[in-house]
């Protein structure tokens, strides 16, 4: 299981196709909250997030886990795809929501819907969500349980997932997402290279808030202790 | 804008395409999202860390720390008396975490009103407050709510810690244009009846998911006469319905509350401003992704019963029952049911509980306050009720304490506090215990939001409070009078007039 850091954008992580075990979480409106409690959201890293996932669903008492809870069951262990409900990961914008589910081991996220603040969160990390229609989303629910370990192929480039028996679902998504994630670029790498189309916005840009550093200096900001930088 | 003035003879806009449009670095291209300018940047200590360290990690500094503001507000204290220092002992992650934010603001020059600043204060409360929220802008902040801005007319969203990353170093981000839902909202809302009831009125009607991949634009008469503060409250929780943004149009209301405050425009400045602003509200005839209407006149006080805010009912109803519900709904009540040990098809009103919650940046502002304490007046919190209150923000207290509202809520028996985000989240300490009911007015009802076990009812302040005397759900039209002397339940501008106080005097 690999640690997600900054730079985990910035590598060609679905270059290639992979195969893992679909582990079904069948729960619609799974909040970020439930990903991982504000509780775990104290640190300055973007790791050691790991234990604090699903931790309201995960434990019986503080460290004692649920065997029963679909992560702990045996022939889920490893499993690297997680499929979800609908209206997955909505609420909170915190990222380390998909820091955590990335620090567990998982590389995909497959559900008929995602919030959007959490889809944009996990393709810029390299957490490939693929939205699934209605019957795909029916017929791998059923297969992740009934022929559990379910194993299934993601195949971005071919936008594809594949199983035995030739089974198969293609799948829709965003253009610019799937090239970041073939070709491992990353976005703020590409916001950077626009440095002069940005400076020049600026220059002409028509109105803005009236300069937050301007007021400091004018004396009208904060004089606390704590709000040194302002002076 | 007047960057766009040039296109008024084409197709009839909306307000959400004037601000987009105005904020095109490089529009859309084929396979690639647009470039879009960030005017304010809004930082926190939660979400902010990481993305500092990843400009470091890079070696880049700060596009815009001019236009770039922090405050600390999750994992701060709201016990009175609290510093760092003290903090270090109590809670040495939250203390490091408050300082990490106190020195990536020195090194980047970014100004921060922290632990010990009189401006400080639930993000979201205090860039209204301080005027540095305002029509037209584009407004990111590595939290959800930052949807409240949304009520001055100015495009606000909430991003993750890697575009907050994005934001510092190049003051953009890469975005595809959302598709518009327009929210009419007419007539007048009934005595007792809040911008919380009509926005948990909005969410219940098109569901949780309803506003995924659209902003939200509220309109219509109920709009119009709402006061900021109410404008703010409706905006805030558009992420609830799950549309990242939420737009209110600037009018006189909105320009009236700004006039004055301390980073807002002045002399010609805030004339040329106030004139590009009235150029902002959607084109007669622009045409919308998405409508609703609904009837303020037919809204009641709303509470929820579950464990999502769609999951709200009006305060007299029954829990619904699974019968007749699709599928995914029945699965969403009976989770929710076990969960919060309540039983469908039975009402919530009387039902019995522990904690009342008055804050968050729904409803910590002053005219909430006010609000609640005009019911709380000359009464008592119920024995065994635990009641906390804490202000939006340092001005929010002050103002609250120069109103003598603290009096009210300390003699009603209820718990004075500092600002900050509190038992909104519970990640500060203030926490409801395991299996305890807490009628709160925040923005979520998610499973062990306001901590692990914890069973959350959302509801207006006026309702909070009623809840808080009676030690039960509680309907706030049948506590008796409401003290004229405290602003009255709808009456916002009078609560808009109160915080003028804290504006700057030109």
């Amino acid at each position: 299981m690999k640690a997600p850091d900054a730079s985990a954008s910035r590598q060609a992580l679905f270059a290639r196709p992979f195969e893992s075990t679909v582990v079904p979480l069948l729960r619609d409106d799974v909040d970020t909250d439930q990903i991982i409690p504000a509780r775990y959201l104290k640190g300055t890293e973007r790791t050691g997030l790991g234990e604090g996932l699903f931790a309201g669903w995960r434990y019986l008492s503080e460290g004692q886990k649920d065997p029963e809870f679909e992560l702990h069951q045996p022939h889920f262990q490893g499993g690297q795809i997680l499929l979800g409900g609908d209206n997955f990961g909505c609420g909170s914008s915190r990222e380390h929501a998909v820091w955590a589910l990335m620090e567990q081991g998982f590389r995909v996220v497959l559900a008929p819907r995602f919030a959007d603040i959490f889809r944009t969160n996990a393709l810029g990390n390299g957490l490939l969500v693929i939205d699934l229609s209605a019957e795909s989303h029916q017929e791998l629910s059923r297969r992740a349980l009934a022929e559990a370990p379910f194993s299934c192929r993601v195949d971005l480039s071919n936008q594809e997932l594949q199983w035995a028996e030739g089974g198969r679902f293609s799948f829709q998504i965003d253009p610019f997402a799937r090239g970041c994630l073939l070709r491992g670029e990353d976005r703020l790498g590409y916001l950077l290279a626009q440095a002069s189309a940005i400076d020049a916005f600026e220059v002409n840009h028509p109105f803005r808030p009236r300069t937050l550093l301007k007021i400091a200096d004018s004396g009208d900001g904060d004089s606390g202790s704590s709000a040194r930088s302002e002076s | 804008m007047s960057s766009s003035g040039g296109q008024a003879a084409s197709k009839p806009r909306t307000l959400l395409d004037k601000i987009w449009d105005s904020h095109l670095v490089l529009p859309e291209a084929e396979g690639v999202p647009s470039t879009l300018y960030v005017d304010l940047h809004l930082v926190h200590e939660v979400t902010s860390p990481q993305a500092f360290a990843e400009l470091d990690e890079r070696g880049l500094g700060v596009r815009r720390p001019d236009q770039t503001l922090a405050t600390m507000d999750h994992s701060t204290p709201t016990e009175p008396g609290l510093n760092l220092v003290s903090l270090g002992k109590k809670d040495p992650q939250a203390a490091r975490q408050l300082e990490h934010l106190e020195g990536n603001c020195q090194r980047h020059g970014i100004p921060l009103f922290g632990l010990d600043s009189s401006k400080r204060g639930i993000v979201h409360v205090i860039g209204p407050e301080l005027g540095v929220t305002q029509p037209g802008t584009t407004i990111v902040c590595g939290d959800s709510h930052t949807s409240t801005h949304g009520a001055f007319g100015a495009l606000a969203f909430g991003i993750g810690t890697s575009e907050v990353a994005h934001v510092l170093a190049t003051q953009c981000l890469l975005r595809s244009r959302p598709k518009s839902f327009e929210i009419r909202v007419e007539g007048r809302l009934p005595k007792s009846v809040t911008a919380k009831d009509l926005v948990l009125a909005v969410i219940a009607k098109i569901g949780v998911d309803g506003g995924t991949g659209h902003v939200l634009e509220y309109s219509g008469s109920a709009i119009r006469s709402l006061s900021m503060e109410e404008r703010m409250t409706v905006c805030n929780m558009s992420i609830e319905a799950g549309a990242r943004a939420g737009l209110i149009a600037p009018d006189e209301t909105t320009y009236e509350y700004l006039r004055g405050r301390p980073y807002a425009p002045r002399g010609e400045d805030w004339d040329r401003a106030v004139e590009a602003w009235r150029r902002l509200p959607s084109d007669p005839g622009a045409s919308f992704d998405r409508q609703v209407v609904l009837d303020a006149s037919t809204l009641e006080p709303m509470i929820t019963y579950g464990t999502h805010p769609g999951m709200a009912i009006p305060i007299r109803s029954a829990i619904p029952t699974p019968e007749g519900l699709e599928p995914r709904q029945r699965s969403s009540l009976d989770k929710a049911m076990a969960y919060m040990e309540l039983e469908p098809g039975r009402p919530l009103l009387g039902q019995a509980i522990d904690v009342v919650f008055l804050g968050s940046c729904t409803n910590s502002r002053l005219s909430d306050l006010s609000a609640a304490a005009s019911l709380l007046k000359g009464r008592r919190v119920a024995p065994g009720v635990q009641m906390l209150v804490v202000p939006g923000s340092q001005q929010v207290k002050q103002q609250a304490e120069a109103e003598g509202l603290d009096e009210v809520f300390r003699s009603a028996g209820a718990q004075w506090r500092e600002s900050g985000c509190s038992m909104c989240l519970a990640m500060n300490g203030d926490r409801v215990a395991p299996g305890h009911y807490s009628v709160s007015t925040s923005n979520r009802n998610f499973e062990g939001r306001q901590g692990p076990g914890a069973r959350t009812f959302l509801a207006s302040p006026l309702t909070a409070a009623a809840s808080a005397v009676a030690g039960r759900v509680a309907d706030p039209r049948e506590l008796g009078h409401l003290d004229p002397g405290l602003g009255t339940s709808t009456g916002a501008s009078t609560s808009d007039r109160a915080v003028q106080a804290g504006k700057e005097v030109v």
